[in-house]
Order: C-alpha cells, then structure tokens, then sequence
C-alpha cells in the first residue's frame, strides 16, 4: 500500500530527457496518469460508501436551503422551531424517498408492474454507462486518458443507426450487423487517436477531445442529409423492427438486450484484463511503459490497441442506445453518457464489478431524480450535485477518512 | 485570523437571529397552498435546454405559471438533462395524474405522440410541432394539441423593416439549428426585403440565408454566444448593419458584437429584446415576437375548463400570436412613413393580400 502513496507532485514521473521516440516521451505522462488513477482506485469500498453517504447528507442540506416550506418555517424560527425542524425533515424524507421509489421499487404502485417499473428503468438507463465506462476502464488501465467516450459512442450510434434503418436484412442478421457496425466505428474512431498517439506522440486527451467535436458535428451534417432524414427536421429515420435490441420484459418496460450486453461486456473486460495476455500487456504498459518495453512488449502497438478496444465498448454503449431505447438519431443520441461513463469508470474504481455497480447507481440517480423532480419539485440539479459531489469524495479518501476520523491505510499497515 | 472568525461567526449569527424572530402563524392550516385551488393537473416538459433557456422552454413555463396563478390548478415539470430523458419525463408525469401535459419542442414530437397514444385520457399539447409517429410523419390524434407560430408573417414585417432601415443596403440573418421553427423566421425575413426592393426599386441584400435553396448561415447551437458573435462579425465585414439573429440566448453574442461596431443594430426574436435586454436597448430596433407563454396558458385554460380540443393552434398575426415588438429606443429614428408601410403590410397579411409563404410554417 505505502508504495503506492503519491510522492511528491515534482517527482511524480521521470522526466524524459533524451526521447527521440515520440511514444517514449509520451509514456512518461502516461506513468504519471496511471498514478493517479491507481490513487483513485485503491480507495476501499468503506470509502465508496461513506463518500455517498456524506453527498447525500449535503444534497439533504441544499433541499433544506432551497425548499419553500422551510424557507417559510425559517422566518419565525424562534418562535416555533419545531416547525422549522418538522419542515426540513418532511422536504428531505420526501425527496429522498421520491428518489428511492423512482429508482429502485415504487412502494406505493398498485400492481406488480408498477412497483418494479423504476428498477426496469434504473436498468435501461445503466446499460450504456456501463458499457461505455468499461470502455474507458481499459484505457485507465492502461495509462490512457480516454476522454473521447462521447464522440465515440455518438460515431457508434451513428453507423448503429445507419444499418439499422437503410439497410433491410433479415431478423437477426440485421440486428448483429447494426450492433457490430458500432462497435467497429467506435473502435476506429479511438483508433485514430491511439494512432497517431503511438505514431507522433499527440497527446490522447487532446486527440480525442477533439473528435468529439468532429463527430457531434458530422452527426449534425449527416442528419441534413437525405440518407438519414425524411423531413426537414434534424432527427433520423427509425430503425428497423429487426434490427431493434427485444425488449426483456414485454412491451411494459423499455428494458432491452442491450442490458445483457452490459453483463457480457463486464464479463469480457474482466477476462480481458486478468485473464488474456493482451489484458496483460495493457496492465504491463499502464503501470510502467518503460520496463514493459524493456521486456520486450511494443508500447506504440499497445497504445493503438488499448484505444481500440476502448472506443469499440463505447460504440457498442451508442449502439444499444440507438438500437434498444431511442430507436432513432438526433444530435443529443449520446446526451452526456460519454462524460458520464468517465465518471462512473472513476466511481467503479476501472474494475467491471465496481463499475457495474457504479453504473446502477449513476443510473439510479439520473431516473429517481426525475421522479423525485416531478413528485416534490425538487430540482433535479441537486441529483447532479450529488453524482458529483460522490466522485469527488471519492477522488479524495483523506478528506473522508478525516470526516468520519478513521484511521489512515498506512497506520493501519503500520499495526498490522 | 482568530478574531475575524469570531466577528464572521458572531456577524453570522445575528443575521440569523433578526431573520429568524418573526412570529409563529396562529394555526398550521390544513393546507398551506392557494386556498381555492383546482383539481386540475397541468404539467410541463422541456427539452435538454431547461426551463431557465431564455427562449422557448422559458416563455412556455412562463405560460404555465401564469396558468396557475389565474387559474388555481396543480402544477409539475419535468427538466430534460438530455434527448433520453422524453419518454420517461412523460411518463413520471403521466403517473402523477397530469390531467395535462404540455411538450416543449419537436424534439418531443415523436415521445408525445407515443405517451398520447398509450394515454388517450390525458390531454397534450406540443409547442413548435404537431405529435408525430416513430418515422417522424405528423399525425393527428384526438388529444394532441399542436401549439406553433407563423413566425414568417412577423419576420416579413422585420425584413421590411430592416431593407427600410439598412444605411449600407446589405442586412443579414443567421440561425441556431437548421430546424423549421429557425428557418420560418428566416423565409419571412427575406421575404420583407425583398417585397421592399419590389416597392422601392432598391436592390437591398440579406446575408445569411438562401430562402429558395434553403441553405444559410447557422451558430450549431442555441448556447454558444461566442458562436453568434463571430458570425455576427462576419456579416458586419461584409457590409450588414442590421442582424436578425433567430439562436436564443446566442443572440446576445450579436449584441456584443454589435455594440462594438459602429451604427449596427439588431432585430430580437421570440421576446421583446429591449424589455429582456435592458443594457442593449439602444442597439434592438425592434423583435419578432412568438407569444408561446399567452399561447401556452390559453390552451391549458381551455383544457381546465373542459374545452380541450386537438384543432391546432396557430399563432399569426391576426391572432396576435406573433407580432413586431414596439420599436422602443428607435421611434425616433423609424421614420414615420416606414412605420405606416409597416402597418399596411400587417393590415394586408391579416386580410390576405399578401400571402406570406414559408415551407417551414405550420400547416
């Protein structure tokens, strides 16, 4: 554990002195990344838990600050303070019950259908966060900053979608097809970052940042085109029934395939990288790209891979969006999920297990929020407060540790 | 550094304590909401540009507030973070028993019209588009109530106007999306200068906007002001001196542009520009409006007096839905046989002598 406490920001990584290979330099910011990142990811799950628990307590504390009862019971607070705490506890409990039962079970529904509905939707809502943060999981992995998980989940929707609807092939081909021509585009659309991070040394963050841009604004020209739209408006046509993810649970649900594809993929990316060599070399390059070329593995080749196999979950992440709960393309298909998959892929500490989880309770959040939004009008910002202020406790376990005064990892070692 | 901290605290405190000694009311009422009030459930969703946009989600919420205020009835909304977000809003205020629920936006056209379908008792009404099927072709259903404006009738008189106005002979018009309700604006500004260079004999350009190839000049966006400053600059390169920028809040990159220029102005859209941008009142000529709010509380009226009906709604001229903002800051200077033109125009659309035509207005 002591060996992996951060030294000094200035002797962070080696600096290379004299590269004159490109990705030589480039891995030296690579090793400095992964340190981060093995920072964030060797938190304990204690931690994960009381960090939640402590962004819930300062989401309760701004429902308090924004709600009208209170802010009325408040002005003759000294006259009657039972009141003022009566009214703070009922706006909590209220929203955060609201949020339970529109996330997970709806007590209060009259039929069986209606009391698991929101876990249904919790589920519909987790299946591309997660897959699109296993994405980013591989390349955290492996000392890359994917920060393009949006552009590539859009490319991957966007040829998703593309098959779906103007090409006609029958039932199950055509779905198979429509899903694999995500997962290439997403793939190639990383590719081209990878490559031209093991060819000319660009940085992987500026790189796929920028192909965000690219793709958001090829979808927004592409959706003026007749081949994608009917109308004059800037939405697709729909996909093919045969080419659409079956839903799960009856017409009732949205739930859709693409949730057992998120198991798969959870699944993969485990064996991927404990089980494969390729995981293997990913790991070797994330932890130290210089002894791993010492050993003989090609960095360049692996940067190129890593980010393959990274953009082709995020396409698949826009393809089951496209194909399981949109059904057709507009310019918002990938909303916020590939900024979104970065957080949860930080959340599930790069780990499938942790990431699946971190993704239902990120899709949780989104989809008890809205209820919690319509049912007692509490703004559903103070969900999106709470995502943050989650990953941001996460991001610093001494503060928590301090909070909840437990002892530090190495205090503990030290006793041990 | 000790003894601020007390002062602050102390400070803190007594804040606390003024702001906290009111009086107790007598008697916890029953309940603490208007004391009338009506059964009737009105609810709201907005597209991913939330309810505070300053254009079209803010104008129909206004609209819905205003309905409650008059009206006593129950009030939700629901906030759009992203394009996923349609259906399930819908449908969390289906379930709580929206007798109501208006969309905001054709983005929602095709998750209206599917909640309409499974939810034939509850009333809808969709601003700026008709419901529409999963391939994206209007339909019209029984309780679906199309809410749109049009916006070209108002631009005409705009593009009037600005041909009347323009010093250099060259005004422009740029867009946020390329979306029918952008390029209905857009169609009628054009239309106006050149029914001016017909009356006139003038030869007055507009930069911007193709109408009979439908191809021009657009942000990409509704948010990015620096978007709409840039290109604003551009037009005024090439000679424009009145913008008729149709981006919402991107608009105000073309104020900021336009204040730096010398003897540019500026033609507002949707609100009245020089009442909502008070610091740039000098520079709005005048603003094409689009009442969605008046529009939007006239339709949740009739559906809680039980007078819903699916006949679309659209705002024009002659129903005062659009319209051409006061002139403001600029009645001195709109000379006042332009103004008279103006108003025979207007006279002209409402009877029918002229038809204003647009493939992007409502049918």
């Amino acid at each position: 554990m002591s060996e992996q406490q951060a030294p000094p920001p200035g002797a962070a990584a080696p600096v290379p002195t004299r590269s004159a290979d490109p990705a030589e330099h480039t891995a030296g910011t690579g090793g400095r990344a992964s340190q981060v990142l093995r920072e964030v990811s060797t938190g304990s799950l204690g931690v994960t838990v009381l960090a939640f628990v402590l962004a819930l307590v300062i989401g309760a504390v701004l429902i308090i600050a924004v709600d009208d009862d209170v802010a009325a019971a408040a002005g003759y607070l000294f006259a009657r303070p039972a009141d003022f705490f009566s009214a703070a506890w009922s706006a909590v409990a209220d929203a955060y019950s609201a949020l339970f039962r529109g996330a997970v079970i709806n007590y209060r529904a009259d039929d069986l259908a209606g009391v698991i509905h929101p876990l249904t939707e919790t589920l519909t809502a987790a299946t591309p966060l997660i897959i699109a943060a296993l994405g980013v999981a591989v390349g955290f992995r492996a000392g890359l900053f994917n920060i393009g998980a949006q552009g590539q989940v859009i490319m991957g929707a966007t040829v998703s979608g593309l098959v779906g609807f103007a090409w006609h092939l029958p039932v199950g081909i055509h779905l198979v097809v429509a899903l694999l021509g995500g997962v290439v585009a997403g793939g190639l659309w990383a590719g081209i970052a990878g490559f031209l991070k093991a060819r000319t040394g660009a940085h992987e963050v500026i790189v796929t940042i920028m192909l965000n841009y690219v793709a958001l604004y090829l979808l927004q020209y592409l959706l003026t085109t007749s081949l994608f739209s009917t109308g004059n408006q800037p939405k697709s046509r729909s996909v093919d029934p045969s080419a659409q993810l079956p839903l799960l649970l009856g017409d009732q649900f949205r739930l859709n395939a693409g949730f057992l594809l998120a198991i798969l993929a959870a699944v993969f990316v485990w064996w991927l990288m404990t089980r494969s060599t390729i995981g293997f070399r990913f790991r070797a390059v994330g932890s130290n790209a210089h002894a791993a070329r010492t050993a003989g593995m090609s960095v360049t080749a692996t940067f190129v891979l890593v980010m393959v196999v990274s953009g082709a979950l995020a396409g698949l992440a826009g393809a089951t969006q496209v194909l399981g709960t949109e059904k057709f393309l507009t310019d918002g298909i990938a909303g916020t999920l590939g900024f979104d998959a970065i957080t949860v892929a930080l959340l599930g500490r790069s780990k499938p297990l942790g990431i699946f989880l971190a993704g239902l309770l990120y899709g949780g959040l989104n989809v008890g929020g809205r209820v919690m939004e319509v049912s007692t009008g509490t703004p559903i910002d103070i969900v999106l407060v709470i995502q943050s202020l989650v990953v941001l406790f996460i991001a610093a376990p001494p503060l928590v540790r301090a909070v909840f005064r437990l002892p530090s990892p190495e205090t503990k070692e030290v006793a041990a | 550094m000790k003894r601020a901290t007390k002062v602050t605290a102390l400070a803190a405190l007594s804040t606390l304590a003024l702001t906290a000694c009111g009086s107790a009311p007598d008697e916890p009422s029953a309940s603490g909401s208007a004391a009338a009030g009506s059964d009737f459930k009105a609810c709201m969703v907005s597209d991913a540009g939330g309810f505070d946009d300053k254009s079209f989600n803010e104008s129909g919420y206004n609209g819905l507030q205003d309905a409650k205020d008059e009206l006593g009835i129950q009030v939700a909304t629901a906030e759009s973070q992203s394009n996923s977000d349609f259906a399930p809003n819908i449908d969390n205020l289906v379930q709580q028993d929206c007798n109501m629920i208006v969309t905001v936006g054709f983005l929602l056209a095709t998750a209206t019209g599917d909640a309409a379908k499974a939810n034939p008792d509850v009333e809808f009404g969709i601003v700026d588009s008709t419901a529409q099927d999963a391939d994206g072709n209007p339909v019209e259903m029984d309780n679906v109530k199309p809410i749109s404006f049009d916006t070209a009738q108002a631009a005409y008189l705009a593009g009037y106007l600005a041909a009347g106005m323009s010093k250099t002979g060259t005004v422009a018009t740029y867009g946020g999306l390329q979306i029918p309700s952008v390029t209905v604006f857009m169609d009628g500004f054009v239309d106006g200068v050149a029914k001016y260079d017909e009356d006139k004999g003038k030869d007055v350009k507009v930069l911007g906007w193709d109408k009979a190839k439908q191809n021009g000049s657009f942000a990409g966006t509704f948010d990015d002001q620096s978007a709409g400053q840039q290109l604003t600059q551009t037009f005024i390169d090439q000679g424009a001196d009145i913008i008729l920028p149709v981006a919402g809040p991107v608009g105000l990159g073309t104020l900021a542009a336009a204040k730096d220029a010398k003897d540019v102005s500026v033609i507002w859209v949707d609100s009245d520009g020089a009442a909502t941008n008070p610091d740039a009142a000098d520079l709005i000529m005048t603003s094409v409006m689009k009442q969605i709010g008046p529009a939007v509380d006239d339709v949740i009226t009739g559906a809680a007096n039980d007078k819903f009906d699916s006949t679309p709604y659209v705002g024009t001229l002659e129903n005062e839905g659009v319209g051409l903002a006061p002139y403001h800051d600029f009645d001195s200077k709109v000379p006042q046989d332009l103004k008279d033109e103006v108003e025979k125009l207007k006279k002209d659309i409402i009877d029918g002598t002229i038809t204003v035509e647009s493939e992007n207005a409502p049918k």
